[in-house]
């Protein structure tokens, strides 16, 4: 794990002749967060993989999150893994959302339900070829949030069905299932015994 | 001691009057009695149904770990004649839907019971095979009866095997032709049955009636 001083040498390093990469660094509950724009992730995962006396050779997790109130709304987050060292890091993509603004949303009966994949969604350029073992997080990420990894060689949802509607994971997407009649609401549905 | 050797002794030699034709008059009419039941086909083919369903090998979540220990000697369904499980839904009777179906695993449910041959039958097992239980999200059928009929819902988060066995005793009953096991009486509901509602689609006097008098006669 490294601390704060050595994460800011990683960020120097991952920045040596491309600027503005590293958005943030941040070293909170003992993780160390690289927070980087999406346009230089790959350049930072790759560094972070092949620097010799770095060598995250491992990517144990590929995951979502949306933070809807937030702008940009959108973070995929990478945990790398050092196994000689046993030293982990993450480092975190912020996405905008290009639906943001016109109404759009994830939900069914909304426009991203009609529209093609690549208009509305958010975008990010795949890792697979970096790390094989993303390919199934990565499309589940898509399946969950609608967050299109650009390159991916399979990009399909993985554990919906192939035929729904909506990125069931997003925090304006709708729960689902059907209202139960507890004590508290039962004020909404008056005379709901007869 | 004795004596039932003695008899078991007459009984055989009777027997061997019989296959031998000796046997006629009132002898015969006593052996017939003694040896021979009448029933209905109906009767007699529900009830080696009933005391033989054998359940499809079905699995869907946790519930199915209950399902499994049903048939172990603890509780041994093997008693009421269930403990064959079927690995294909072509020799099956009856699936235990243990647990939670999600919206994916629907279609393949349906299609297994659709393989099953006629008669069949389906118990729904657990809250969340019934209704959704906690699982009140997108993911998750808010109760199997949406998609495939029901015959017995057994709840339970997990249900314990007793409960297992008691829904499936219900089906037994079910089966036999005979759906109450008597509860009615016990808590003076009779006249409540569901088919009681028979021409108007309402409860009318007579049709409670008559379903009473159907229960006391059954």
């Amino acid at each position: 794990m490294p601390d704060a001083p050595g994460l800011e040498l990683i960020a120097q390093g991952i920045e040596e002749g491309r600027q503005g990469i590293v958005i943030e660094t941040s070293v909170e509950h003992g993780r160390a967060t690289l927070v980087v724009n999406p346009e230089g992730l790959l350049h930072a995962l790759s560094w972070l993989r092949d620097q010799p006396d770095q060598a995250y050779r491992f990517l144990s997790s590929v995951h979502a999150a949306d933070y809807l109130p937030a702008t940009p709304r959108f973070a995929v987050h990478y945990e790398l893994l050092c196994r000689e060292r046993v030293e982990r890091i993450n480092v975190k993509a912020l996405l905008e959302d290009p639906a943001a603004g016109n109404g759009a949303t994830g939900a069914p009966g909304s426009e991203a339900e009609d529209a093609p994949v690549d208009a509305g969604l958010p975008e990010i350029d795949s890792c697979v070829a970096l790390y094989p073992t993303a390919e199934f997080q990565e499309r589940e990420a898509y399946d969950f949030f609608g967050i299109v990894f650009k390159g991916h060689p399979d990009l399909r949802r993985i554990l919906m069905p192939e035929d729904y509607v909506g990125w069931p994971q997003r925090r304006d997407y709708p729960m689902g299932g059907e209202p139960v009649l507890f004590t508290h609401n039962e004020i909404e549905a008056p005379r709901w015994f007869e | 001691m004795e004596v039932e050797r003695e008899s078991l002794r007459a009984r055989q030699l009777r027997a061997r009057d019989l296959l031998r034709g000796d046997l006629e008059g009132k002898d015969l009419e006593q052996y017939v009695e003694e040896s021979v039941l009448t029933t209905t086909l109906e009767n007699a083919l529900n009830w080696g149904r009933a005391n033989a369903l054998f359940p499809l090998t079905f699995g869907l979540a946790c519930c199915g770990i209950e399902m499994m220990s049903m048939v172990t000697s603890r509780y041994d369904i093997a008693r009421f004649g269930a403990e064959a499980f079927r690995a294909s839904p072509r020799q099956a009777d009856m699936i235990i839907l243990s647990g939670r179906v999600s919206i994916k695993m629907a279609p393949v449910v349906r299609r297994v019971y659709d393989q099953m041959l006629e008669p069949k039958w389906v118990i729904a097992m657990g809250a969340c095979s019934s209704s959704g239980g906690m699982f009140a999200n997108y993911a998750v059928v808010q109760g199997a009866d949406k998609f495939m009929p029901v015959d017995v819902h057994i709840p339970g988060c997990p249900p314990r095997p007793e409960a297992l066995l008691h829904g499936f005793n219900k089906l037994q009953r079910l089966v036999r032709g005979q759906p109450d096991l008597g509860w009615r009486q016990r808590y003076n509901a009779v006249g409540t049955e569901e088919w009681a509602r028979f021409e108007t689609g309402e409860p009318t006097s007579e049709a409670i009636e008559r379903a009473a008098k159907a229960v006391e006669d059954a």
